[in-house]
Formats: structure tokens, C-alpha cells, sequence
């Protein structure tokens, strides 16, 4: 910095500090009841140091659930999650990364028309179509199924976009290179643009695992049956009404494990994660 | 821009573009006809017959008093939730860019909650305000504050706005600290020569430079607020008490999937419709003109 | 080895943009031909359509006894050297040469061989682990024409392939690419803007203006008897000066200028710019007022040169004249 104030240098760490306070406090608090009995829980003010409880707690939940709401295992709504947080993303990359390259590469009728359709699902969330799409899923027989669970949400905009961007900023002496080698569209596609699109794929996927693991909504209308239940959707489930009839200390047990995976892959892919989210919003 | 290279072939760029296309069509547009169709639409209590109202569901929502306090509700909600999202995460980015030591831990420590679902954000934050047993109401009966987001609908719009905000303030973060580092140190420090303290020289220089930034971001909270919310509600107040943290969204969802008014419920989803539309066509405007620049 | 010919090949990228008006040429089996013209007057576009990479709007491209106007790039038999090198970041130097026979389905042991050959021709042989951008330039440079000469093709294509080199290192490879071509005897298309680098390397040059092909021929040829202004103008550094003389134009090269006494003058310039060069000086003048033609000298370094008139004379040999309607040399 251009000039040296011991005070202000001061004040900054401790702004930052109460920021991070601010930010890790309901994290802190959410491990220690989860190690707690749900008696401690209810004694007010409950204890800010971590109690004893943690694998009753842990094993409780993951093999039975809650004992009051929702009884599913957690072990097996950590399996749905999963699927939702790897079939997501990665499926999303796969119907993005060959329609940009098609749509970068090819001249085609209807190339137009079939790019706007896409860029129009933009305006059209999930939440503003709730009923009818419930509705189509149901007919199509896809209400508690993986693929009812994974498939409509991996149409994406943003991704299509994101890999048209990075192709049309490839050389287009490479393509032509690769022309005059021999390489067909799909071997150019293999061979060079897919290698290529690493960095970016890895980007995306970091916050696709996120956007995957934490959706809520579209679990809630699609799955009624608890062996379908996600881990969010799992917590919700648990919360049985007013504040002192839950069980807490399960629910915050199930929390932390709803929050572990999306947050060490933000911890590990650091680097990829910040890419990701600063190159999507492009 | 377009490619100089292209290659020929009369299948294979349908082939490329197919699943995609299936998958939109399917999944979004046929419902969003669909959402339509039935907002024009009156069905009986069993959902077996149904009949052709004209603009009726539409009549009826802007006379429900309901749906336009829920319009409300949306605009006091967002707008709080923007405003202190913003206006948290520029503090505390433009402190970590003036720190040199320990800036990435902060940005380490700081990114978190983005990481944490909506839904578990609510929880969260329900149950250190939980009116009996939450740990912050506890300091709060100290202070002489009475708290019961159950019952009164200021707190829970007020907890709301806290477990939202508190979510998002990693994204804006991350965004802002970006914006700050590509500002050239030069012109910082050209201001300082000329006198310009920090405080003056965030508001006459920073900020001005960040106003893309900002304005983005703001764009982004609004979408967030109106939408991504969704759990944070769901997991915490449920709209309630009353109809006090009942946004647009939420009512959506709770007129059609609890409530079974298909017609009411579409409608609404068309009125919602279109506020999308308006909030992509500010947000690509405004990434045309940030292309000028 | 092949050669190629044009048949008045023309070429538009839209209705109301033609690029190319019309070409026509023969390439022998194994010469060097440069194509030489000002940036944007269709020297890619040639190329390329040789290439295959465009396509060609009318008229006919042979290589050797076949047409190739509806051929893919592949089937042509050609290889091509870009300008920006085009290398595959992500493959390592032996990948970037061996990729094109790979997809040919030679035999692994074929590739290696071919590719070791390549390596030592041009002294790759250090580097066929390293990625490109672990290479300087030249050595990129190098890769390029790895990747061309392992295919063993017809004709070797080159667009401009030196000018992202600095100047010394374009000297150097221009040498190479001589040597190369003693050794390997294939026809070579080669597109340059570079006057210097089309004398130097071509055997005959095709010098391009506005998508017409000016004058072919070999260099030297071409520089003492420009068949058109332009080409008289483009070629030749200075190049030659051209005055108004009778209703035409009177051609003369600037080291064709000799000073003399003001009574045997028979151009007299006003001096506006010397330029000293060491073995000789260059001297700006203009005839007449200061919008008229411009004279360029190139005299002794021992001649008396200053500002003021300057009288020259030149032997009526060396003189060129055209018509200044038609651009076109008239004797
Ligand atoms: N793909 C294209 N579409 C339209 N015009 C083009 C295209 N490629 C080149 N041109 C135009 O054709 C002319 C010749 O271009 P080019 O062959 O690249 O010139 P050169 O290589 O001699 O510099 C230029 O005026 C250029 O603008
Ligand atoms: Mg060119």
C-alpha cells in the first residue's frame, strides 16, 4: 500500500476478523450440537465447547435417522446426493461441450433458432415452471427415480456459453492444421478441443459438484419416497415444527454431513472454484 | 464473432446439438407453454375438468390482497438482502485488498458458506434464533430484546434476510476482491499524491471503478433473493407468520403444490416469468455496454 | 512430388466481394514459387485455396494430373506451414509432428522414423518431449516445418511463415528453408509480403495486386523489367522512381542515377532527405513543386550531396516507360 497507518492497517484485520467470526460462528455452533446430547441442547445457554456425543450422534443418523421425523438413513440420502452433485455436472459438461462445438464449428440451418432456444431457458428457472414441469415428469414416469432427479437440470446456458467462448478464442489456424493433418470433426474434437477445455471443465465442474449437492427445490417436488431423499432434502425431512421438539443434535449432525463434501471441494479445488464461478458469470 | 474454419457435414451438427435441444424442450419449454396454457385456465377441485377463464386468474390475483402484499414481501426482501450483501462484502473485500498479510487466508476462510445449501444456511441461522433454546436469542434476552421469529413476522423476515445474506456474501466477496486487484496500483497511488486520503480515495477513485462490479452484483443478489432463497424460507419460516417472509416463489410453490389452485398457481408462474425476462434483459444490456468500454 | 497449376481461378467470399479476379499459372515439379503482394491482396486466400481450406468459387487447381477443386485438405496431398505455427499446445513436439501420420495409420515404428529424420533435419532432436511453449520462436518455427516435411507431401504450402521472427533469426531460417528445399526437392508455394525474403528464396515469383496476379517470373527478371507501375513500385527498395514524362511515365531505379554537371542534367531534383548508408547514400528529392513525383538516388558514398538542386543523369538503357492509364509497361 502507498502509505503506512498502523491504525488502519489495524481496523482492516479487525473487520476481517468479525467478518470471519461472523461467517464461521453458525458453523462452530452446528459442530458442537452435533456432538451433543439433545438434553445439553436444551439446557439454555446451550455449551459452546464440543461434548462427547459426536459418533453416537454421526452413527445415529446415518444409519437411522432422526428418531421423531424423518427415519431414512443419511448414509443413503449422502449416496443421492452424490448422484445428484456427479450425474449433474458431468452431464451438463457433456450436452454443453458438443452443442458449442457445434455451434462454433458447423454452419448449420436451424443454428440460429437452436442457439436462442438455449439462451432462452435462461429466463425460465425452475421455479417459475414448478407445476408443469412436476407435471411433465410425472407422465414420463421420472417422480423418484435418479433420472428424474438429474436429467432436466443439466440443459444449461451458462455452460453451453461458457465453452463457446473458450472455443471461438482457439486459433483458428489449429482447426485448420488439423484439417490438413487428416483429423475429422470428431477427432479434432477428441484429439485437441477436448484437451484443451481441461482447465475449463475442471472450473465447472467444481461448481456444478455445488450447484448439484445443494439443490432443494426440484428434490422436493420430484421425491417422495425417503430412499430418494437427498441429504438437504433429508434435514428438512428431520424438522419436525417448533423449535424444542426437534432433535437437534441429529439435525446439525446431518448438516454437517450435508456440508462437508461441497465444502472440501471448494477447500482442495480452491483455485478451480474461483475460476469457475468469475469465468461463468462472463 | 464467428469462425473463420468450419467444417461440413449434413448430420453430424444435429447429432452435436440434439440431447441439448431435447432436453430444453422437453424440461422447458413445454413446460413454460404448459404454465401458460393453464394460467388461462379454471380447474375444478378434483382436477378433472377443466375450463377456458380468459385473463380471470390474473383478475383475480391482482385484487388478492395476498398476492400483492407477497409482491411487497419480495421487494422489502431483496432489496435487504442486495443492500447488506453488498454492502458487507465490499467492506470486507476492500479490507482483505488492503491487508498484505494473511489476505488469503481471510479469502480462504471467508468463502465458506458458499459451500452451504440455502436450505441449510435457514437451518442453520433457525436454530441459533430459535425462540427457546437459539443461543443468540439467549444474548438477546439479555439486551432486553424480546425474539420470537414465530410469532412475529419482522424477526422472521429479519432472520430470513440474515441466513440469505449471510450465504451470499462469499460470492460478492470473491467478486469484489477480483475487481479491487484489477485496479492499478498506479492510480491509487497517483491519488494519494495528490493528497487524497483513504477514505476520499475510496469513494472518489475505488468506487467509481468498481461501479461494473456492483451493478452486477446487484443484478445477481436480486436473482438470488427472488429466487435461490427458496430453501432458506422453506427450511425456516415457510412464508409465515402470516404472510410475512411469503415471497413471490414461495407462493408459487405453496398455491400450486400445497394449495392445488393449478390456474392461480400458472398464473403466477407467468407474472414471474416475465420479471426474469426483465432481469436478463438489464443484466445483458448491461454486458453490452460493459463490451464498449 | 507434383506440379500445380491454376486456370483462371477466382475466388469471392460474398457476391459482391471477389477477392481473387482471375489466376492462372503453372508450377513445375519441385520449384519454389513465392507469392509475393501487399498485406490483404489475396496471397492467403491463394494459398488456402490450394489448401483446401476455401473453397474455390470458379476455375480449376491442379496438383500433378489431378484437379483438386472438390478435394478435403487431406486428399490433397499437401502440407502447410502457418504463420502463427498452429502448433497443438497441449501435444509434445514428436506429437505435433507425428499426429497427421497417425491419423494416415502409419506404423508406430514408421511415425518414429519419420519423425526422428524430421527431428535431425532440422535439429529438433533435444526438445521432441517439450510442449511449444517451452520453445523460443525459432524452434516453433522449426516444429512447424517438422510437422509439414514428416508427411512427405506433394507440395509444401508456406504463409508467411518468418515474419512472427525477429530479423535475425529470419535470416537464418530463410537460409534453412533454401537447404531444405536443395534437399527435399519438393514444390513450395510461399506467401510473403516481404520483398526481400521472395528474392532471396523464390526460383519464380508471382507478384499479386488487388487479387490479379501482376507479372510472373523470376526475380531478378522481374526487377529489371517490371511489367507493370505497381510491380515497378513494390519491388525495390527504394523502389523505382517513376516521372511523368511526355504523357507517360519514365521508369528509373535509383541506383540507376548517376549526378553530373547541371548542363548534362538530365533530372534535376530538389533535395529534401539524405541518408548516408555507409557503402552509399540515399537521396529524397522531388521534381518540380513538392507534390509531384518523388526521386529516390542511390549514389557513392563519395558524392557531393547537399540540400539544394541536385542534377542527375542515368543511361537511357536503363529506363523504363509506361503507360499511366493502363499501369502497363508501353515499350
Ligand atoms: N473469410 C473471409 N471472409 C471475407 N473476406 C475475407 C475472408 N478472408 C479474407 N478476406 C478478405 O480477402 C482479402 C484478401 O485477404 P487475404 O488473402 O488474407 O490477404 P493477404 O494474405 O494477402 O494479406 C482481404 O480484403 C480480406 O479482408
Ligand atoms: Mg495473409
Amino acid at each position: 500500500m502507498v502509505e503506512n497507518r498502523p491504525w488502519l492497517t489495524f481496523f482492516s484485520h479487525t473487520v476481517l476478523i468479525l467478518g470471519v467470526i461472523a461467517v464461521a460462528f453458525p458453523l462452530y455452533v452446528t459442530f458442537v450440537a452435533s456432538t451433543l446430547t439433545l438434553e445439553q441442547i436444551m439446557q439454555v445457554p446451550m455449551r459452546l465447547l464440543p461434548g462427547d456425543q459426536l459418533i453416537e450422534n454421526y452413527s445415529q443418523v446415518l444409519t437411522g435417522g432422526s428418531t421423531k421425523g424423518s427415519k431414512a438413513a443419511v448414509s443413503h440420502m449422502l449416496v443421492n446426493s452424490l448422484v445428484m452433485a456427479l450425474v449433474i455436472p458431468l452431464g451438463k459438461m457433456s450436452i454443453s461441450v458438443i452443442s458449442a462445438f457445434a455451434f462454433v464449428y458447423f454452419r448449420f440451418r436451424l443454428r440460429m433458432f437452436f442457439f436462442w432456444m438455449i439462451f432462452i431457458t435462461l429466463m425460465l428457472p425452475v421455479e417459475v415452471r414448478i407445476i408443469p414441469t412436476f407435471k411433465v415428469i410425472a407422465d414420463l414416469g421420472m417422480l423418484n427415480t435418479y433420472a428424474g432427479l438429474t436429467v432436466p437440470l443439466i440443459a444449461s446456458a451458462t455452460a453451453t456459453f461458457l465453452f463457446r467462448q473458450f472455443f471461438m478464442s482457439i486459433p483458428d489456424e489449429l482447426a485448420e492444421a488439423a484439417r490438413v493433418d487428416g483429423a475429422s470433426p470428431m477427432r479434432f474434437f477428441w484429439d485437441v478441443v477436448l484437451p484443451l477445455s481441461k482447465t475449463i471443465m475442471a472450473a465447472l465442474f467444481v461448481i456444478q459438484f455445488i450447484y448439484g449437492w445443494n439443490q432443494y427445490l426440484w428434490p422436493l417436488l420430484v421425491t417422495t419416497d425417503e430412499s430418494m431423499y437427498t441429504t438437504v432434502i433429508g434435514i428438512k425431512r428431520m424438522m419436525v415444527g417448533s423449535d424444542s421438539a426437534n432433535e437437534w443434535n441429529l439435525i446439525m449432525a446431518t448438516a454437517i454431513l450435508a456440508m462437508l463434501p461441497p465444502a472440501l471441494v471448494v477447500m482442495f479445488m480452491q483455485k478451480w472454484f474461483v475460476k469457475g464461478l468469475v469465468e461463468t458469470e462472463k | 464473432m464467428e469462425k473463420r474454419v468450419v467444417f461440413r457435414s449434413a448430420w453430424l451438427p444435429y447429432f452435436l446439438v440434439a440431447p441439448q435441444i431435447a432436453i430444453t424442450v422437453v424440461f422447458f419449454f413445454w413446460p413454460a407453454v404448459q404454465a401458460v396454457w393453464f394460467s388461462f385456465q379454471l380447474q375444478d377441485a378434483f382436477g378433472l375438468k377443466s375450463q377456458f377463464v380468459g385473463m380471470q386468474n390474473f383478475a383475480h390475483l391482482f385484487n388478492d390482497r395476498n398476492y400483492l402484499t407477497s409482491f411487497k414481501t419480495t421487494a422489502l426482501f431483496s432489496g435487504l438482502v442486495a443492500f447488506f450483501g453488498i454492502a458487507i462484502s465490499l467492506l470486507l473485500a476492500t479490507m482483505a485488498d488492503r491487508v498484505l498479510r494473511g489476505a488469503m487466508a481471510y479469502k480462504t476462510l471467508l468463502i465458506w458458506p458458499y459451500a452451504v445449501a440455502p436450505a441449510i444456511a435457514g437451518v442453520l441461522w433457525a436454530f441459533l434464533f430459535a425462540p427457546s433454546i437459539g443461543i443468540v436469542t439467549y444474548v438477546l434476552k439479555g439486551w432486553g430484546v424480546d425474539w420470537n421469529w414465530i410469532i412475529n413476522g419482522d424477526q422472521a423476515m429479519l432472520l430470513v434476510v440474515i441466513a440469505s445474506v449471510w450465504k451470499e456474501i462469499s460470492y460478492n466477496f470473491l467478486f469484489f476482491l477480483a475487481g479491487l486487484q484489477s485496479i492499478p496500483k498506479s492510480l491509487i497511488e497517483a491519488a494519494a499524491i495528490d493528497g487524497a486520503g483513504p477514505a476520499r480515495r475510496f469513494w472518489t477513485i475505488v468506487f467509481p471503478l468498481l461501479s461494473p462490479t456492483t451493478f452486477f452484483l446487484l443484478v445477481v443478489n436480486i436473482v438470488y433473493a427472488f429466487f435461490d432463497t427458496f430453501g432458506v424460507i422453506d427450511a425456516t419460516t415457510q412464508g409465515g407468520p402470516g404472510q410475512a417472509t411469503n415471497i413471490l416463489v414461495y407462493k408459487v410453490y405453496h398455491d400450486g403444490v400445497k394449495a392445488a389452485d393449478l390456474g392461480g398457481s400458472s398464473a403466477q408462474s407467468v407474472i414471474l416469468m416475465f420479471i426474469v425476462i426483465a432481469l436478463t434483459v438489464v443484466q445483458f444490456r448491461f454486458i453490452e455496454r460493459k463490451v464498449e468500454y | 512430388m507434383a506440379a500445380v497449376s491454376f486456370r483462371d481461378v477466382r475466388k469471392s467470399y460474398t457476391p459482391e466481394l471477389q477477392v481473387i479476379h482471375g489466376v492462372s499459372m503453372d508450377i513445375k515439379d519441385g520449384e519454389f514459387i513465392v507469392i509475393l503482394g501487399p498485406s490483404g491482396c489475396g496471397k492467403s486466400t491463394l494459398l488456402r485455396m490450394v489448401a483446401g481450406l476455401e473453397t474455390i468459387t470458379s476455375g480449376e487447381i491442379a496438383i500433378g494430373d489431378r484437379v483438386v477443386n472438390n478435394l478435403e485438405p487431406k486428399d490433397r496431398d499437401i502440407a502447410m506451414v502457418f504463420q502463427n505455427y498452429a502448433l497443438y499446445p497441449h501435444m509434445t513436439v514428436y506429437d505435433n509432428m507425428a499426429y497427421g501420420l497417425r491419423i494416415r495409420g502409419l506404423s508406430k515404428d514408421d511415425i518414429s522414423v519419420r519423425v526422428k529424420k524430421a527431428a535431425d533435419i532440422l535439429e529438433l532432436d533435444k526438445y521432441l518431449e517439450r510442449r511449444p511453449r517451452e520453445l523460443s520462436g525459432g524452434q516453433r518455427q522449426r516444429v512447424a516445418m517438422g510437422r509439414a516435411i514428416v508427411r512427405e507431401p506433394q507440395v509444401f504450402l508456406f504463409d508467411e511463415p518468418l515474419s512472427n521472427l525477429d530479423a535475425k533469426l529470419r535470416v537464418q531460417m530463410r537460409a534453412e528453408l533454401q537447404a531444405l528445399h536443395r534437399r527435399l526437392g519438393t514444390t513450395s508455394l510461399f506467401v510473403t509480403h516481404d520483398q526481400v525474403e521472395a528474392m532471396t528464396l523464390a526460383q519464380r515469383m508471382i507478384v499479386i495486386n488487388a487479387g490479379r496476379a501482376e507479372q510472373i517470373g523470376a526475380p531478378l527478371e522481374i526487377y529489371a523489367n517490371p511489367a507493370t507501375v505497381f510491380v515497378a513500385s513494390f519491388i525495390g527498395s527504394p523502389p523505382m522512381n517513376l516521372v511523368p514524362r511526355d504523357g507517360r511515365l519514365l521508369g528509373i531505379r535509383p541506383e540507376h542515377l548517376e549526378p553530373c554537371a547541371a548542363s548534362d542534367a538530365m533530372l534535376t531534383i530538389d533535395v529534401d532527405l539524405i541518408e548516408p548508408l555507409g557503402a552509399d547514400i540515399l537521396v529524397y528529392g522531388h521534381v518540380g513543386d513538392r507534390d509531384s513525383a518523388r526521386v529516390a538516388a542511390r549514389l557513392p558514398a563519395d558524392a557531393l550531396a547537399q540540400a539544394g538542386k541536385l542534377a542527375l543523369r542515368y543511361d537511357p538503357a536503363n529506363v523504363h516507360w509506361f503507360d499511366p492509364k493502363s499501369g502497363l509497361r508501353s515499350t
